[in-house]
C-alpha cells in the first residue's frame, strides 16, 4: 500500500512539474494553452535523440531538454500567442487544438508513431528495499528532482523581484502595468520556463507514462484538471491537486481496475460542480 | 389599437419564417444530388450525417452560445446506442432503433445539462471535454459490450421500413440520411423562429437581462441542450446504421474539434452554417487526405491556427450576407443604415 | 393597505464590507418613491437585493406581501417586479421588436412555446407595436439594437421593463448617460408611467427627484439614513450635509 503511495506521489509531483506551467499562463493572462502538452512531448523528443542517438547522459540531457522546451515557448509566444490574448477563450481553444493538430502530425512525421524509450543509467533502475518497501529509484529520483523544482519555484515567486512582479501581473494585470511592470516581458518569461518546465515533465516522464505523438491529446485532461482542480491563484494549489490526482489514479488502477481512469474524470467534474474556481484557490472564477 | 393590416409591422419576423427562394435552391440541390451524383453517395451521405452533427451543435453554440469541446459525446452515445440495437436484435427497424438512439442520448445530454449551467467559458469546455473523454473510458473499459478498441461488429441492418435493403453503393443510406437531416432541419427552423427561438438568443446575448424580463434561463439551456444532444445521438446512430460498424473515435476529441472548424466554416447561428460547413469541410478532408493520407491532421491544425489569427468574424465574413439574408433584415433598413452610417 | 414593497432588515455583507445595513424599506403601493443618497451609498447594491441578482445575508423582502427573498429573479418578475438598469443591459443582436416581444411573450406564458411562428400571433405582435410607438421606438423597431442612438437605446431599457408589465418597477437612473436633447423624451416616459405601477426611483438628478417624487429615502454607506416627502427632505439640514459633506471631502 505505501508502494502505491510513493508510486502515486511520484506520479503526482511529474504531473505537477508538467502542468503548472499551463496553470500559470491561465491565471496570469486569462489564455487557455490546450497545446501544453506539446512542449512536454518536444522535451521527451528531444531527450530521446540526445540520449539514444547522441549519447548525451542523461542528465545533461535533462536541462537540455528543459532548454530546447522553453526556447520553442519563447518563439512561439513572440510571434503566434501574442496575437491570440486579445481573443476569446474560444478563438484560443482553436487556436492552441490546431497547434496541437499541427505538432502530432508533425512529431509522428518526423519520429513516427511508435512508442519511444528513453536508455536509463543503470543505476537508475530497479528498487530500493526501505523497510521492506519496494521504493523504485527512477520514481526517487522524480520526486528529489521535481520537489527541489516546486521548492525552487516557490521561492522564487515569494522572494525574488520578478516573483513579486508575477504575483501582481496575475492578481491584476491593469495595474500591474500602471505600476510599471513590464508585463509583457514577464509573461514571455513565464510562458518559456513554463514550456520549459513541462518539456522537463516530459523527458522525466517518457519512463513512467511514455512517449509518442499522442502525447499533447493524450495528457491534455490530466492539465486540465490539474489546474480546474487546483485553481490558479497560486503554486500550492496545482501542487496539492496534482498530488490527489496523482495518488487518486495510482490507487484507483490498482484497486479498482474496471474504474481506475474515472476516478480523476469524477473528481474533476465533481469539482467542478462544487467549486468551478477549484478547489484550492481563492477568489472567483474569472 | 390593433393595425388594420399587421404584416407590414411583422415584417422581419415574418420574412425570416417563410422560405427564402435562396434555401429552396438549397434543398433542391441536395435532393437532386441523390439523382445526378450517383457515384457520390457515400461521401454524400457523410456530408449529411456531419451536417446533422453541425446543426445539432449551432443550436447550442450559435443560438444560446454554449462552448461545448465534447459533443462528441452525444453523437458516440447514439452511435453505440444504435448499434448495440441493431447487433443484438433488440430492435430491428432502423426507424425506430434511430429514434431510441436519439432518445438515449437525449437523456444523457438532460442528465449532463446541468455541468454547463454554471461556471465560466472554461469551465464548461473543461466539463464537456471531461464527459466525452469519460464516455471514451466507458466504451474502452467495457469492451464485452462494445468491442472495445476493435469496434463494435458484426452488425447487420434490416430494411428500412421493411423495404428498402441497405445496399452496398449507398443509396438508401444516402436517401434516409438526407431525409432525416430535412425533417429535423424543419423541426429546428421551427424552433428557432419560436418565442423559444428568441428566447434563446437572448440568453446568448445577455442572460443577465434575459432573466431580468422573466426567462427562466436556465431552464431553457436544459431544453435546448437535450435537445442539442437528441441530434447529435441521431447523427452518430445515422453513422452506425448506414456503416454497420461503430469504433471508439464516434466519442474521440478530433471529432468534436472538427465539428467546431464545420462551424467557423460556415458560420453560427443562422442554422445553415453547419451545413454549409459540412460541405465544404469534408470536401477539404478529402483533398487532403489524398494528398497526404497520414498527415491530414496537420493541415486541418493550419487552416484552425490561420482563421483564428486571421480573426474569426473577418474569415466568417463571406457568410455574412447570408447571416442577414436569414435573420430577415429589411432591405429598406439595411439601404437606410449604410447612407446614414452604424450607429454604435 | 399592503405596501407593495418592504423589506426588513435587509443585510449584505461582502467580507468586511457592508453594502447594505439593517435596511428597512416599504414603498407604499402607486408611490412615487425616490431612492437617493451619495456614491456608492449602496443603492445599486439594494436594487440588486431587491430583484435577486444578490442575496441578502440576512433580513427578507416582501413584495404584495409575499416573501420573496429566496426566490430566483425571474420568478420575481413574472410576479410583478422588474427594473431597468444605470448601464443599458439590451439584446444588441436583436431588434427592439424582437427585445420587445421577448417580454411581452415571457409575460403571456408562451417563452417556453417551441412550435408557433412568433410572428403568428397577431394580438400579440400588436400590443408589442404600440408599446414601441408609445416610446417613440416605432421607427427603428426592425433596427439591430447596436445600431441605435444611446437616447433610443435607453428608451428601450424602460419599454423593455415596461413590456413586463410590473406592479413594482425600480428604476436605476433612468437619465443617466443620456445626451441633453434626449433627456425630455425619458422624463416624460417616466413622468407618463400609469398610475397603478409603484415606481421606486433611484436618482442623483435633484430635479427629477423632487418634480417626480412623493416620498424620498436617503441612503447613506448602506443605511436608510431619513425618509420622507420631498417637502421634508428638502427642508432637513442632515441631508444637506451630508451631500455637502462628500463633496467638501471630494
Amino acid at each position: 500500500m505505501l508502494t502505491i503511495l510513493f508510486d502515486g506521489i511520484a506520479y503526482g509531483m511529474l504531473l505537477f512539474v508538467l502542468a503548472c506551467g499551463l496553470a500559470v499562463t491561465l491565471g496570469l493572462m486569462n489564455f487557455i494553452n490546450l497545446a501544453h502538452g506539446a512542449f512536454a512531448m518536444a522535451g521527451g523528443y528531444a531527450t530521446v535523440i540526445l540520449v539514444n542517438r547522441w549519447g548525451v547522459p542523461f542528465f545533461a540531457a535533462l536541462p537540455l531538454a528543459f532548454l530546447v522546451s522553453a526556447l520553442l515557448g519563447l518563439i512561439l509566444e513572440r510571434t503566434l500567442y501574442v496575437h491570440v490574448y486579445r481573443k476569446s477563450h474560444l478563438d484560443q481553444v482553436l487556436f492552441t487544438i490546431g497547434l496541437v493538430f499541427m505538432s502530432v502530425a508533425a512529431v509522428d512525421y518526423v519520429m513516427g508513431s511508435g512508442q519511444m524509450f528513453v536508455r536509463l543509467p543503470d543505476w537508475l533502475q530497479g528498487q530500493f528495499n526501505v523497510f521492506g518497501i519496494g521504493v523504485g529509484r527512477y520514481r526517487l529520483l522524480i520526486i528529489a528532482v521535481c520537489g527541489f523544482l516546486t521548492l525552487a519555484l516557490q521561492l522564487i515567486l515569494s522572494r525574488t523581484r520578478f516573483g513579486s512582479r508575477l504575483r501582481a501581473a496575475v492578481d491584476d494585470t491593469r495595474v500591474a502595468r500602471g505600476l510599471g511592470i513590464r508585463v509583457d516581458a514577464v509573461f514571455a518569461v513565464t510562458f518559456a520556463v513554463g514550456s520549459g518546465l513541462a518539456g522537463l515533465g516530459g523527458a522525466l516522464g517518457t519512463e513512467i507514462v511514455g512517449l509518442d505523438p499522442t502525447f499533447p491529446l493524450k495528457f491534455m485532461i490530466y492539465f486540465l484538471i490539474v489546474v480546474t482542480v487546483g485553481g490558479t491563484t497560486s503554486i500550492t494549489g496545482p501542487f496539492l491537486a496534482s498530488l490527489l490526482l496523482g495518488i487518486g489514479d495510482v490507487a484507483g488502477k490498482y484497486y479498482v481496475p474496471t474504474l481506475g481512469a474515472f476516478v480523476i474524470y469524477t473528481i474533476m467534474i465533481i469539482v467542478l460542480i462544487v467549486r468551478p474556481q477549484g478547489l484550492f484557490s481563492r477568489g472567483s472564477v474569472r | 389599437m390593433k393595425p388594420a393590416a399587421p404584416v407590414p409591422f411583422t415584417g422581419g419576423l415574418a420574412t425570416r419564417a417563410r422560405w427564402h427562394p435562396l434555401e429552396v435552391l438549397f434543398w433542391l440541390a441536395a435532393f437532386a444530388s441523390y439523382y445526378f451524383l450517383p457515384s457520390k453517395h457515400l461521401i454524400l451521405t457523410e456530408i449529411a450525417i456531419l451536417a446533422l452533427f453541425a446543426l445539432s451543435l449551432d443550436l447550442i453554440l450559435g443560438y444560446a452560445g454554449i462552448v461545448s469541446l465534447g459533443h462528441a459525446a452525444f453523437f458516440g452515445f447514439g452511435a453505440y446506442v444504435a448499434g448495440l440495437l441493431a447487433k443484438h436484435q433488440l430492435v430491428t427497424e432502423p426507424l425506430l432503433a434511430l429514434l431510441l438512439a436519439g432518445l438515449a442520448a437525449m437523456l444523457l445530454g438532460f442528465v449532463t445539462s446541468f455541468l454547463v449551467l454554471r461556471g465560466s467559458d472554461l469551465t464548461r469546455i473543461m466539463v464537456t471535454l471531461g464527459v466525452a473523454l469519460v464516455l471514451r473510458e466507458i466504451a474502452n473499459r467495457y469492451a464485452w459490450l462494445t468491442g472495445g478498441a476493435d469496434g463494435l461488429q458484426g452488425i447487420s441492418m434490416d430494411p428500412l421500413l421493411g423495404l428498402f435493403r441497405f445496399d452496398m453503393f449507398g443509396r438508401t443510406a444516402h436517401a434516409y440520411t438526407l431525409i432525416v437531416l430535412f425533417v429535423l432541419f424543419l423541426l429546428a427552423r421551427r424552433i428557432v423562429n419560436s418565442p423559444f427561438g428568441l428566447a434563446l438568443q437572448a440568453i446568448k446575448g445577455n442572460a443577465l437581462r434575459a432573466a431580468a424580463v422573466g426567462v427562466a434561463v436556465n431552464a431553457r439551456l436544459v431544453a435546448v441542450y437535450s435537445m442539442a444532444a437528441f441530434y447529435a445521438g441521431i447523427a452518430g446512430a445515422l453513422l452506425t446504421q448506414t456503416t454497420a460498424f461503430a469504433s471508439l473515435d464516434v466519442f474521440s476529441f478530433e471529432r468534436s474539434a472538427d465539428l467546431l472548424l464545420v462551424l467557423i466554416i460556415g458560420g453560427t447561428g443562422y442554422l445553415y452554417g453547419g451545413l454549409i460547413g459540412a460541405i465544404i469541410f469534408k470536401l477539404m478532408q478529402d483533398y487532403l487526405s489524398a494528398l497526404t493520407p497520414q498527415y491530414w491532421p496537420f493541415w486541418i491544425g493550419l487552416v484552425l491556427v490561420v482563421i483564428v489569427l486571421v480573426g474569426r468574424e473577418r474569415f466568417s465574413s463571406w457568410t455574412l450576407p447570408l447571416r442577414r439574408l436569414a435573420a430577415g433584415s429589411h432591405w429598406r433598413a439595411e439601404r437606410a443604415r449604410r447612407i446614414v452610417g452604424e450607429g454604435h | 393597505m399592503v405596501p407593495a414593497l418592504q423589506t426588513f432588515g435587509l443585510d449584505k455583507r461582502f467580507g468586511g464590507i457592508v453594502a447594505a445595513n439593517d435596511v428597512s424599506l416599504q414603498v407604499q403601493k402607486g408611490a412615487r418613491h425616490a431612492l437617493i443618497g451619495p456614491n456608492g451609498a449602496g443603492k445599486t447594491t439594494l436594487v440588486n437585493l431587491l430583484t435577486g441578482l444578490l442575496q441578502p445575508t440576512s433580513g427578507r423582502i416582501l413584495l404584495d406581501g409575499k416573501d420573496i427573498t429566496r426566490l430566483r429573479p425571474h420568478k420575481r418578475v413574472k410576479l410583478g417586479l422588474t427594473r431597468t438598469f444605470q448601464i443599458n443591459q439590451l439584446f444588441f443582436e436583436l431588434t427592439p421588436l424582437e427585445t420587445v416581444a421577448l417580454a411581452v411573450c415571457e409575460r403571456q406564458e408562451l417563452g417556453g412555446d417551441w412550435w408557433r411562428l412568433l410572428a403568428s400571433r397577431q394580438a400579440l405582435m400588436a400590443e408589442v407595436v404600440s408599446i414601441l410607438e408609445r416610446f417613440g421606438l416605432a421607427d427603428v423597431m426592425e433596427e439591430r439594437t447596436v445600431t441605435l442612438p444611446y437616447g433610443k437605446q435607453r428608451l428601450l431599457e424602460i419599454a423593455l421593463a415596461i413590456a413586463c408589465q410590473p406592479s413594482v418597477l425600480l428604476l436605476d437612473e433612468p437619465a443617466a448617460g443620456v445626451p441633453e436633447d434626449e433627456r425630455q423624451a425619458i422624463l416624460a416616459i417616466v413622468a407618463a408611467l400609469p398610475s397603478d405601477v409603484t415606481v421606486l426611483l433611484i436618482e442623483h438628478d435633484m430635479d427629477l427627484v423632487f418634480k417626480f417624487a412623493t416620498f424620498i429615502s436617503v441612503l447613506v454607506n448602506g443605511a436608510l439614513f431619513v425618509q420622507g416627502t420631498p417637502e421634508e427632505i428638502a427642508r432637513d439640514r442632515r441631508v444637506r450635509e451630508v451631500y455637502l459633506g462628500e463633496a467638501a471631502h471630494a
